[in-house]
């Protein structure tokens, strides 16, 4: 196999990709493959691997078996300089990770001028840059304890998007925002889709799924049930777990009479902290 | 059973039971006095006892004898007068004995302090380190360091050059004396330092990561800078500890020049057979450690506001 062959291909392959922890086999054989510029959406219960397959992608999980392939470049090889490649990777967490003792333009200078080795002058200028792009140009002195939810987010993004990055990983993005707070996210997501950004997106909200996703993908114990166009899968899912899975996140409220509930629950989206 | 039930909810979903004390019948069925009351009359009597502490002391103290031992005026004026001739180099100056023991207490704490601080951070380090070795060597080291008197480790730093012939530490008698007590001090500084290390969520290493940053450089720029927050109140534990502890140097047999503040006290003490100048050297190091409290105060107060609500 070719070690290099940046710019032909998928931007992203995964090709047979276990992970277990300990006993617990999470990731059961995923074989994935996103184009640049694609818009990848990953949905599934709780506990169904999707954000460990995330996180596979970027080896912030060592995976037990199988390769991941970033832009040509085989990131399960033991000699790849694993922290070059994640210069490039943007990555936006549920729970924002800022760094607390930084301000908003600070937090976005930090990764260009220690891993890129930009002038803070150059680094400076990326960073007000993206946080105008994420509608924060009012808060860039702000510390992250000063910000709302939302808006730590946002700054969050606009730190990935301060280092260039090739593809921008998304694990629950929108999980750990008060409900009124997720439209300003989503919606600076759906701008960077619509700039040709390629995105895995793991989560739950189906709305920005079925209309920003070229694909979305539907997990569960491990494996991929079921994957093709967001209107497909949500839309018109062919396999029962995915409409079971669909049913209690589009309509949490449903009341099932008690003989229907099941023995294992699937925790709805709002249940995630 | 029917327990008086105030939450709204159970007010909305359940007709409310009807309490057996509601209003006045709560008034009524009251014996004696009010919790108000109650409350009113022990607070009275706590300050009753406080005022009859004070007169008594302020009463039966021999003021005048106080006075003669802790605050004679004569000693006084010798202990704020009195001189040491120092040599720097090769230039000579004559220096306030009580100045000169101030500034050589802050120049052994603070120096002592870095050296634990740096020791401390690596050995941290460390422990925390997946590679066995450095976590035995570290292990070891705190409980040796820990265990042992502060004085003795001084004592035995201050033979060294005895036992070794041609040995020097550095600036002596600092260096043996910061080395000394930073070595002791780094191994309590360690526990203090990993514990915030620890306290840093994992969540923050991984975005430096994701941003590409190699390991050490995570840890330097994102964890470290985080830990030392989280412990700035324990960590000035210990330099005001080490404020206190600097006085242990007298054991090493200083010249004049290297006196701090207790050796100094003692000395006129000894020579004027009154306790005030020790008495005087003790209020020194309220100046030092009053201070240093309102100034980490501050600071805390400062990132506090920058924590905003958190």
């Amino acid at each position: 196999m070719s070690e290099t062959t940046a710019g032909a291909g998928p931007m992203i392959r995964v090709d047979g990709l276990h992970k277990s922890f300990g006993e617990l086999e999470v990731l059961k054989g995923i074989d994935l493959a996103v184009d640049p510029g694609e818009v990848l959406c990953i949905i599934g219960p709780s506990g169904s691997g999707k954000s460990t397959l995330l996180r596979c992608i970027n080896l912030l999980e060592q995976p037990t078996e199988g390769d991941v392939w970033v832009h040509g470049i085989k990131l399960t090889d033991q000699d790849v300089d694993i922290d070059r490649v994640r210069a490039h990777m943007g990555m936006v967490f549920q729970s924002f990770n800022l760094f607390p003792h930084l301000n908003a333009t600070q937090n976005c200078m930090l990764g260009q001028t220690a891993v890129l080795g930009r002038s803070k002058a150059e680094a400076k200028r990326i960073a007000e840059h993206n946080l105008v792009k994420v509608g924060l140009f009012d808060r860039m002195d702000y510390f992250p304890a000063q910000l709302s939810g939302g808006q730590q987010q946002r700054v969050a993004i606009a730190r990935a998007l301060s280092m260039d990055p090739l593809l921008m990983l998304f694990d629950e993005p929108t999980s750990a925002l008060d409900p009124e707070l997720v439209g300003d996210v989503l919606s600076v997501m759906r701008q960077l889709a619509d700039d040709g950004m390629t995105m895995v997106v793991v989560t739950h909200e189906m709305a920005f799924a079925r209309d920003v996703a070229d694909r979305v993908i539907f997990m569960d114990e491990g494996v991929i049930v079921e994957q093709g166009p967001a209107a497909q899968v949500i839309g018109a899912p062919t396999q029962e777990r995915t409409q079971v899975f669909l049913q209690r996140v589009l309509d949490p409220t449903h009341v099932r009479e008690i003989g229907e509930l099941e023995p294992i629950d699937v925790a709805p989206a709002w249940t995630h902290a | 059973m029917t327990q008086p039930d105030h939450s709204a909810a159970a007010a909305l979903t359940t007709p409310s039971p009807s309490s057996p004390l509601t209003g006045l019948d709560a008034v009524a069925a009251r014996k004696g006095m009010s919790p108000r009351q109650k409350t009113l009359v022990v607070r009275i009597v706590q300050y009753v006892v406080f005022v009859g502490v004070v007169l008594a002391v302020v009463f039966t103290a021999n003021w005048h004898q106080l006075g003669q031992v802790f605050a004679r005026s004569d000693v006084l004026r010798i202990t704020f007068t009195s001189t040491t001739d120092v040599t720097l180099g090769t230039s000579k100056h004559v220096i306030n004995g009580l100045l000169l023991a101030l500034c050589n207490t802050i120049v052994y704490s603070v120096g002592a302090f870095i050296i634990g601080l740096l020791l401390g951070t690596v050995l941290a380090l460390m422990k925390l380190s997946s590679v066995g070795p450095y976590r035995w060597v570290a292990t070891i080291y705190v409980e040796l360091f820990r265990g042992l008197p502060a004085l003795v480790v001084l004592l035995i730093f201050g033979m060294l050059p005895v036992a070794f012939p041609g040995l020097q530490f550095p600036l002596d008698p600092y260096g043996t004396v910061w080395l000394a007590l930073g070595m002791v001090y780094a191994a309590y500084m360690s526990e203090t330092i990993r514990a915030g290390i620890q306290a840093v969520p994992k969540g923050q290493i991984e975005a430096a990561r994701t941003l590409g940053m190699p390991a050490g450089m995570a840890t330097r720029r994102i964890v470290l800078p985080q830990a030392f927050r989280i412990i700035t109140p324990p960590l000035t534990n210990d330099l005001v500890s080490l404020v206190k502890d600097s006085s242990l140097v007298y054991i090493l047999g200083l010249t004049a020049q290297g006196f701090e503040l207790t050796k100094f006290g003692r000395n006129l003490q000894n020579a004027n057979a009154n306790l005030t100048p020790i008495a005087l050297a003790g209020l020194c190091y309220l100046v030092i450690t009053v201070p240093l409290g309102f100034l980490v105060r501050h600071m805390e107060n400062k990132s506090a506001t920058r924590a905003g609500a958190r």
